[in-house]
């Protein structure tokens, strides 16, 4: 049996990008790729302006996933949620592709009568629960996310958690934007546990600027080179089936 | 519990108070009465399908629906003890401004009030009988392989002329050895550093123990930096929980195999305070022999006095 991956992006931030590509022009590029893109929007007691919101929500549905925007002490509770629901969203992506082929190009989930639907439902919590996942959390410390970083942490410690509690398996990998040199910085390489977090957070320094497209497109070449790696290691990179979304 | 602000397609449907909902499929037809509650996938209204009332959740997430629909026809297949409400209908309904579709399913509509407003109205006695209630039901829906998950006061209504506790709210319900689909922070042993969130008994239990916290301290109260300490100061300085110290510590530490058994340790716990009254009646009647011969001594002497008085006089 073949199983499948799912693989995400996850970005936390509180505001507009402001250096670089457009990151909602990245987000689509993502999803061109197969990788969901969610938005988590951080307020603290103030409000997201009214651009930052309509980037927040332009980024997450050019890349096909979820996003909301809360007070930092809901974080996370938050990330858990969106990330379980993309991936249901995903699956259910792909159970409406296969039903199309079945069923004809109007068939979706939504035009079963209930008791069918029911029954797909099923396959999908399945799916959900055994599926492979891969998350890569691009976390925003520009200047005005420094209270929140704290709050970032425990809410990713709290994702693996809840992550780690399914059947299958799951990565995590992390990054900063912007790093300290360039414009991202990776602080946690893919793994399975996402203890050793708590070791490198707190050394974040925040800075100016939001490259928030930039590294989008950063975190787009992570997944290929782990994909390449991927192949080159089990010399056939057949056995490991990305699962792609269509809507 | 959650005051999100949702700028996502998810929006909850907001119905106004008197629409007649009639379904695409089987074509029922229902009259909303008024909006009972709001769910983390929907809306909760109180509605009338000719004169019965039903309750009846909507939304417009049709996935996540159907997966509480899936929980509860299960719950109908082996009822007897009824765990959750009775599922009645399941079916799809076009708003007529909107053009959207909802999908809704109509329930049993349980009246009564939810736990924490029960035990404030009818007493602290009434804490114990609720979580052995809570158990009996818990230790059935473990057997038949799920796991509650989302356990809360919110989502437990005491209901009828003899007050028995009713599960509502499916949502979190889970298959077990799975990860748990939906929690609540301040009943959930992941948040505590507790334990992980894989739906297994003695995840309800720790929720149990917790709900028991709860009803001590209605107002709930935040995780500090070490949460397993916090939680030991709460419940050895409330004299209610402190009768009950060594069970609460065996569920949240998830040292119970199933409901059953704590609910023995509970049952057992409630018997021997009663030793504990008697002991006391037992110093109580000693003190007053001690001051009925004091008074007898204090008249004797009185009368002596007088009596010496007189015979001086």
């Amino acid at each position: 049996m073949r199983k499948g991956t799912l693989r995400q992006i996850l970005l936390i931030t509180d505001g507009c990008s402001n250096h670089g590509e457009d990151p909602i022009a990245m987000a689509a590029l993502a999803k061109e790729q197969g990788i969901t893109v969610n938005v988590i929007g951080v307020l603290d007691q103030d409000v997201i302006d009214e651009q930052g919101l309509r980037e927040i929500e332009g980024i997450a549905q050019s890349g096909g996933g979820i996003s909301q925007v809360v007070y930092a002490k809901q974080l996370a509770q938050t990330v858990q949620m969106v990330t379980r629901k993309a991936m249901t969203q995903t699956l259910q992506g792909v159970i409406n592709r296969e039903l199309k082929q079945i069923l004809g190009s109007r068939a979706s989930i939504e035009e079963l009568p209930p008791e069918k639907r029911g029954e797909v439902m099923e396959v999908v919590e399945e799916l959900g629960e055994t599926v492979n996942l891969q998350v890569l959390i691009l976390v925003d410390t520009s200047g005005s996310m420094k209270m929140k970083l704290q709050t970032v942490k425990e809410a990713l410690l709290d994702l693996s958690i809840s992550l780690n509690a399914r059947l299958g398996n799951n990565e995590f990998s992390v990054f900063a934007f912007p790093g300290k040199k360039g414009e991202v910085d990776r602080i946690l390489d893919w793994t399975p546990k996402m203890e050793s977090i708590s070791s490198v957070f707190p050394k974040l320094t925040s800075g100016g600027i939001t490259p928030t497209g930039p590294a989008i497109r950063e975190a787009l070449q992570q997944f290929q080179k782990k994909r390449s790696l991927k192949s080159l290691l089990t010399h056939d990179g057949d056995d490991d089936v990305y699962i792609e979304q269509s809507m | 519990m959650m005051v999100m602000t949702m700028y996502t397609s998810n929006n909850p449907c907001s119905i106004r108070i008197g629409t007649t909902i009639q379904g695409k499929w089987h074509k029922r037809r229902y009259e909303i009465i008024k909006q009972l509650g709001k769910g983390a996938n929907g809306v909760v209204y109180l509605a009338k399908e000719g004169r019965t009332f039903v309750a009846m959740k909507i939304s417009n997430q049709a996935a996540a629906m159907m997966s509480e629909v899936n929980v509860l026809k299960r719950f109908s297949e082996v009822q007897g003890v009824a765990l959750g409400p009775c599922l009645l209908d399941v079916d799809d309904w076009v708003h007529p401004q909107e053009k959207k579709m909802y999908s809704f399913y109509v329930m049993e509509y349980i009246e009564g009030d939810d736990l924490l407003t029960f035990i404030q109205k009818r007493g602290k006695d009434w804490i114990v009988v609720m979580t052995l209630q809570l158990l009996g039901d818990l230790h059935k829906l473990h057997e038949k392989g799920w796991v509650f998950g989302d356990l809360k006061p919110e989502n437990l209504i005491v209901a009828g002329a003899v007050p028995k506790v009713r599960l509502i709210d499916v949502g979190g319900t889970t298959i077990r050895g799975r990860a748990i689909k939906e929690f609540t922070e301040f009943f959930d042993r992941g948040y505590w550093g507790m334990g992980t969130r894989k739906a297994e008994p003695s995840y309800d239990l720790f929720a149990v123990a917790m709900i028991m916290i709860n009803m001590c301290y209605p107002k709930r109260f935040e995780r500090k930096e070490n949460g397993r300490e916090q939680l030991r100061r709460m419940i050895s300085s409330h004299s209610y929980l402190k009768k009950y110290e060594k069970i609460l510590w065996r569920a949240l530490d998830g040292k119970y195999a199933s409901a059953d058994e704590m609910r023995k340790d509970l049952v057992q716990c409630m018997q021997q305070p009663s030793a504990r009254v008697e002991k006391r009646r037992g110093k109580a009647a000693r003190k007053f022999r001690l001051l009925e011969t004091m008074f007898l001594f204090v008249c004797l002497l009185f009368m002596y006095v007088v009596y010496l008085y007189v015979q001086i006089l």
